[in-house]
């Protein structure tokens, strides 16, 4: 297990447990009353820290290295999961996956922003920041999707696009601009879903959708904290107070009305019960498509555009 | 040319804040530091005669190069709300109110229609001097409508693109921006109505990926900065230096994702040649689905 920094008083307390099944291995004191008082403090201690979340604590969470990645979901939700590379004009962007795959009996093209999970592997998807390769590999899979009436289902959790040379060079913006106008006409569903880390233009690249979920120890916004504090505080010392000022958490994003719900983790995150997660996540995929699916694809695509354009706050003055 | 005297008095925005200029007389070039009339380098939109340097300028100054004589401005009435009682340094109310101050201007985008040698046109243009033309709630709105209008009325759209990218006081309201003015640039385009994206220095972030590199035409004044992320990031990013007339408009011509640059004298005959061009009356049926 990694703690992090405000989840050290479980640390010592799971020390303990640890001490005490040491006790009852060995069998000769009676420590049962004991670790039953402990779980009970687990308990406790575990919701009081996961039930008051500072904005910076889900950014913590949702990077927390043993957080469950695009790969893992699609092993656990799919079967017969078929991995389909590259753009068709220059690379394939490790960064981005994507492939068909059942979920039960039902087709679909599911993508993702992918993070590695060790040093090397790290490296090799770029830390799940995509160039242009990766963007258009994802939209010439969900054109593709749309011509055998395939339903589309993305997981974003990315902390942004690359801010690299060559992804200026081949157009990272033309990119992700490119897939905001297509995604808003796809005629079949497309379910989006924020399972890490949703930093701007390059998790919204892949997340124009009929329906947009976060799961809870999650973020979405337009910067970094740690950017916005570099830009507007002209520091990068102030990132838990960029976190709380922009708002990013999945309770503000779906009291905005910019996320349509909110699907619960395993208490203490999504790493401590991966397995969990991943059958919630599959059967609310399962029930979403069930609703998208019957509706007529104009109707939908009419429903998703209007969806958008409602999206912001202003006021009329005279 | 004749549109060179419309530009009255008034459109000083060029000039107005620049402390090199004494008395209001005298604008010193940002480039190759020549000193110039104000006078005289309205005259010459603003371009220095000297090295050809195109001073930013704003979208009135745009709206009165562009339109013959008379135009109508859409949406004023549209303004900010602080939602998110964002505070940094300074709170997002404040630096509105200066902003208000500052450029007389309701936000940071504004939008006029009229007539381009007598051809009709809808023209929603960013004004730098308003939040560096960040993209919030209002900027996203009046795109939306002005497409409204733009259907409404058979007009083609052009939008003048000059923004250091999304408003971050406005978090993910000004990110959803970016899928607001796409989503809604696909009616446009089932519409059969052109949409020409001008981009002029700079043009970044969340702007140039969404709206600004949507255009069914898209070009862009010369030497003007274009990209996604800015230059200050890559370099950090990357850890050594960028190459000369790295994300310049020539670097993005060069690199295919503009059609053209046009220098701001040939602006306005350059947008009438390319409206000419196109039939806005409503398609037939058959040519929506066709598309
Ligand atoms: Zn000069």
């Amino acid at each position: 297990m990694i703690y992090l920094d405000f989840e050290k008083p479980l640390e010592s307390l799971y020390e303990q447990m640890e001490k005490l099944r040491d006790v009852e291995a060995e069998g000769t004191v009676d420590v049962a009353e004991s670790i039953k008082e402990l779980e009970k403090k687990i308990q406790h201690t575990k919701k009081e820290i996961y039930s008051n979340l500072t904005g910076w604590q889900r950014v913590q969470l949702s990077r927390h290295p043993e957080r469950p990645y695009t790969l893992y979901y699609i092993e656990q939700i799919c079967k017969k999961f078929t991995e389909l590379h590259g753009d068709r004009y220059f690379a394939d962007d490790k960064a981005i996956v994507g492939g068909l795959a059942k979920i039960d009996n039902l087709s679909v093209m599911i993508i993702g922003h992918q993070k590695g999970t060790n040093t090397k592997s790290r490296q090799y998807r770029n830390f799940g920041m995509a160039n242009p390769d990766g963007y258009r590999k994802a939209l010439r899979l969900m054109k593709m999707a749309e011509r055998f009436n395939i339903p589309i289902v993305t997981l974003i959790d990315t902390p942004g696009a690359y801010p690299g040379l060559e992804a200026e060079e081949r157009g990272q913006a033309e990119a992700i601009a490119r897939n905001l106008f297509e995604m808003a006409q796809l005629k079949v569903p497309v379910l989006c879903y924020v399972i890490g880390e949703g930093a701007s233009g390059g998790a919204l690249g892949i997340g124009v959708g009929d329906k947009v979920f976060m799961l809870e120890n999650t973020w979405y916004t337009v910067i970094s904290p740690e950017s916005c504090s570099s830009i507007l505080w002209r520091s990068w010392d102030h990132k838990e107070e960029a976190a709380e000022a922009l708002k990013l958490t999945p309770e503000h994003m779906l009291s905005f009305g910019l996320i349509d719900d909110i699907i619960k983790e395993p208490l203490g995150g999504a790493h401590v019960d991966p397995e969990k997660m991943a059958k919630t996540l599959k059967a609310h995929i399962k029930a979403e498509l069930g609703e998208l699916m019957p509706q007529d694809a104009e109707e939908r695509i009419r429903i998703r555009i209007d969806k958008y354009d409602n999206m912001g706050k202003y006021q009329i003055v005279e | 040319m004749s549109w060179f005297k419309r530009l009255k008095e008034g459109i000083q925005t060029a000039t107005k804040n620049k402390k090199e200029t004494p008395d209001g007389l005298w604008h010193k070039c940002i480039r190759c530091s020549e000193m110039t009339t104000i006078k005289e380098l309205r005259e010459h939109l603003y371009i220095c005669p000297k090295c050809d340097y195109h001073t930013r300028i704003s979208s009135t100054d745009y709206f009165e190069i562009l339109f013959d004589g008379k135009y109508t401005r859409l949406f004023d009435e549209i303004k900010s709300v602080d939602v998110l009682e964002f505070s940094d340094i300074k709170s997002y109310k404040s630096r509105l109110d200066d902003a208000y101050k500052k450029t007389k201007l309701n936000d940071s985008m504004s939008v006029a229609t009229g007539k381009v040698n007598k051809l009709p046109l809808t023209v929603a243009c960013m004004d730098f001097g308003f939040i560096g033309g960040s993209m919030g709630a209002v900027v996203g709105e009046k795109i939306s409508r002005a497409i409204d209008y733009c259907i409404a009325n058979r007009t083609p759209l052009m939008i003048i693109s000059k923004s250091g990218g999304a408003r971050m006081m406005e978090s993910a309201y000004s990110l959803m921006q970016m899928a607001k003015s796409s989503a809604k640039l696909t009616l446009l385009a089932k519409e059969g109505l052109p949409y020409f994206s001008f981009m002029t220095d700079p043009t970044t972030g969340g702007v140039t990926a969404s709206y600004a590199m949507l255009g069914d035409i898209n070009f862009s004044e010369p030497e003007a900065l274009i990209g996604f992320a800015g230059p200050r990031v890559i370099k950090e990013t990357i850890k050594r230096d960028l190459p000369e007339g790295f994300q310049t408009a020539e670097y993005l011509l060069e690199h295919g994702f503009l059609d053209f640059i046009v220098h701001r004298k040939d602006l306005k005959c350059k947008i009438s040649d390319l409206l000419g061009c196109f039939d806005t009356r409503k398609p037939d049926s058959e040519l929506v689905t066709a598309s």
